[in-house]
């Protein structure tokens, strides 16, 4: 296992994801390369059905690529056997975006967030694992009193917290956060977020925070990548992507973002069709059908560029620019 | 807890009335006569008359319905018609035999149920997946009398001519051996409900985040599936094995009369064939208790297996 302290904490390297489906195979990531520094957060932006998820758990190889590789610290995960999975479970844990489905109705919130615990043997049963427990329910935010609940018992906030903790249990390093906030009311997102921002700082954690919604990616990302259709189509700064979107698809999001104030400049950019089959699509330009700007030298394959420091963008138009 | 199985089991009384009446109405307008059946065939008019009057049959029916049921308020199911035993006593020395093929039926139905249909769920549209639903398809649509006849044409009949020696007894009670052929005839078909089942429960489940989950905390496979997965897939396999057991107990019948197994379901048959009245109400009393107290059974098993319905016993 080489070990790199300088370099990226996770790297990812033309990584593809196929289903075989009836249809025939869907790409749902598609030559996906990025890299996530120790200590910062990447956004991942998308539409449904555009691959984010998949990519997520791809990183923590709840999913096995069909080619490309992950690193994590400069050690391949899709090569990892079956012992040293376990120990990366320790490194790199998720949180689900559903937190009715994500919990086993049948444990209470004690054994849920301990289970992690007993099965790599830092803790056995008894009273220091309670502590423990507490110690992360404390953590998540939620009262120790809850410890014996079960989680029907709970509203959809605390059992997200709940989840949290459970991911929190093995001290990771890196989080994929796969949708943690949208199915929680808009009260409840704006407090897991801050949640999420908090122990970031406290624990220097490492996030991948994957949402379909850039307006409650931006505050918290320092990059943010866009993806459409199983490719990254545009990386960046988060300030820059968010005030310079350099490609249509990310301004029609970003035009989507609510504002409080009512400015005569701005127009929501509505977006034509709907997301075509992720099932053989053509070799051009993905967004083609959808894009308001679109010219016929759009109809080819398009690479991801650096067309300005840091920020990347797969559009023909950006090219010569 | 304590009020609700009290309240259950207060229930049981309309419930009991209502299977008590049918029976007692179907024997009553079946044709034939019981005094005909325990007379000597040249028994004269007045001897079947005198009989009839004897056995109060000549009542009308709600009056015989009344009286069945002080009696059985006070505890005395009568005597049989045929032999003159009390029907208490006839159905107690038949039960445990009755019990224990359904037992042993329930047990081999459960172990081979769960593992087939969890292995059909894991390995969803593979070739493990396809022969536990093909042979399932087959448990449910082979009738067990046809089942029976066939298991006791190889083991017994073809074994014997074959190899000299019977490897399993073709009929009868006593042994291990005896039981095993009534106990898989009366047990395929739950095998195969409980399988299918479980395999539709399993893959619902494995679909969840909390399965993901525990892959991601670095579980093995073993205790994702059996801790994880099955706890929560058994709660419809349950019910299915506490509804079905009304069809075992029917089953049983059927059963026990291919295997000569000398349980309450051949005296239930006898019974009928003699219109032996209080027999056959005694048995078909037997059966709506040992159901009732099952499927109240099943309901308690919930709350042990699911945290989330203790919430109902109120």
């Amino acid at each position: 296992m080489a070990e790199s302290i300088q370099g990226p904490l996770v790297k990812l390297v033309d990584l593809h994801k196929e289903f075989r489906t009836k249809q025939g195979t869907l790409h749902a990531v598609d030559g996906v390369s990025l890299h996530i520094n120790q200590g910062e957060t990447l956004g991942l932006v998308g539409e449904s059905g555009c691959g984010k998820s998949t990519t997520g758990r791809l990183l923590v190889r709840l999913l096995d690529a069909t080619s490309g590789q992950v690193f994590f610290r400069g050690t391949d995960v899709q090569s990892l056997n079956r012992t040293e999975l376990k120990k990366f479970a320790r490194k790199a844990q998720i949180v689900f975006q559903d937190p009715y489905s994500s919990l086993d109705p049948r444990m209470s919130v004690a054994e849920i967030i301990g289970e992690a615990l007993l099965v790599h043997k830092l803790y056995t049963k008894g009273k220091a694992l309670r502590q423990k427990v507490e110690s992360l329910m404390d953590y998540a935010g939620i009262a120790s009193r809850l410890i014996n609940s079960y989680p029907h018992e709970l509203d959809g906030g605390r059992r997200q917290r709940v989840g949290i903790a459970r991911a929190l249990a093995l001290e990771p390093e890196f989080l994929v956060l796969d949708e943690p906030v949208s199915a929680l009311d808009v009260s409840i997102q704006a407090q897991i977020l801050n949640l999420f921002e908090e122990l970031q700082d406290e624990l220097q954690l490492t996030y991948l925070f994957i949402a379909h919604d850039l307006s409650v990616v931006k505050h918290i990302s320092d990059r943010i990548a866009v993806m459409y259709m199983g490719q990254i189509v545009e990386l960046g700064d988060a300030d820059e992507v968010i005030h310079n979107p350099l490609h249509p698809y990310t301004e029609a999001l970003v035009s989507a973002i609510p504002r409080i104030t009512r400015s005569t400049e701005h127009h929501r950019i509505i977006l034509e069709g709907d997301v075509p089959s992720p099932v053989n699509p053509p070799s051009i330009c993905r967004f083609y059908g959808r894009c308001p700007v679109r010219q016929d030298r759009c109809r080819r394959p398009v690479e991801l560029l650096e067309v300005e420091p840091n920020h990347y963008v797969r559009c023909v138009l950006r090219e010569t620019a | 807890m304590i009020r609700y199985i009290f309240k259950r089991l207060l229930s049981l009384i309309p419930v009991l009335l209502g299977a008590t009446f049918i029976v007692f109405a179907i024997m009553f307008f079946t044709p034939g006569d019981p005094a005909t059946i325990m007379l000597p065939q040249d028994a004269t008019a007045e001897d079947i008359a005198m009989m009839r009057d004897f056995l109060g049959l000549n009542e009308p029916f709600l009056v015989q319905y009344r009286d069945f049921l002080l009696r059985l308020a006070q505890g005395d199911l009568g005597n049989s018609f045929r032999t003159g035993q009390s029907v208490l006593g006839l159905i107690l020395s038949r039960l445990p035999a009755t019990m224990q093929l359904a037992t042993a039926s329930l047990v081999i139905a459960i172990m081979i149920g769960l593992i087939a249909g969890v292995v059909a769920a894991v390995r969803q549209y593979t070739v493990w997946d396809g022969g536990a639903m093909v042979t399932a398809l087959l448990g449910v649509s082979m009738p067990n009398f046809w089942l029976g006849l066939m298991l006791i044409l190889f083991f017994a009949v073809f074994w014997a001519n074959s190899f000299g020696y019977t490897l399993l007894p073709a009929s009868g009670y006593g042994t291990m051996q005896h039981m095993i052929m009534p106990a898989i005839v009366l047990g395929t078909a739950h095998a195969a409900f409980i399988t299918r089942i479980t395999r539709s429960s399993m893959l619902e489940v494995l679909r969840q985040d909390y399965i993901r989950m525990a892959k991601a905390k670095g579980l093995s496979p073993f205790k994702v599936v059996f801790v994880h997965a099955l706890r929560n897939a058994l709660m419809p396999v349950v019910t299915i094995i506490g509804l079905r057991f009304g069809v075992l107990l029917g089953g049983s019948v059927v059963t026990e009369r291919i295997f000569a197994w000398p349980g309450i379901g051949r005296l239930l048959i006898d019974a009928v064939r003699a219109q032996d009245y209080n027999v056959v109400q005694g048995i078909i009393l037997t059966y709506a208790i040992i159901f009732s107290l099952v499927t109240l059974g099943v309901d308690l098993l919930y709350s042990f297996i699911d945290p989330r319905v203790k919430v109902r016993y109120r």
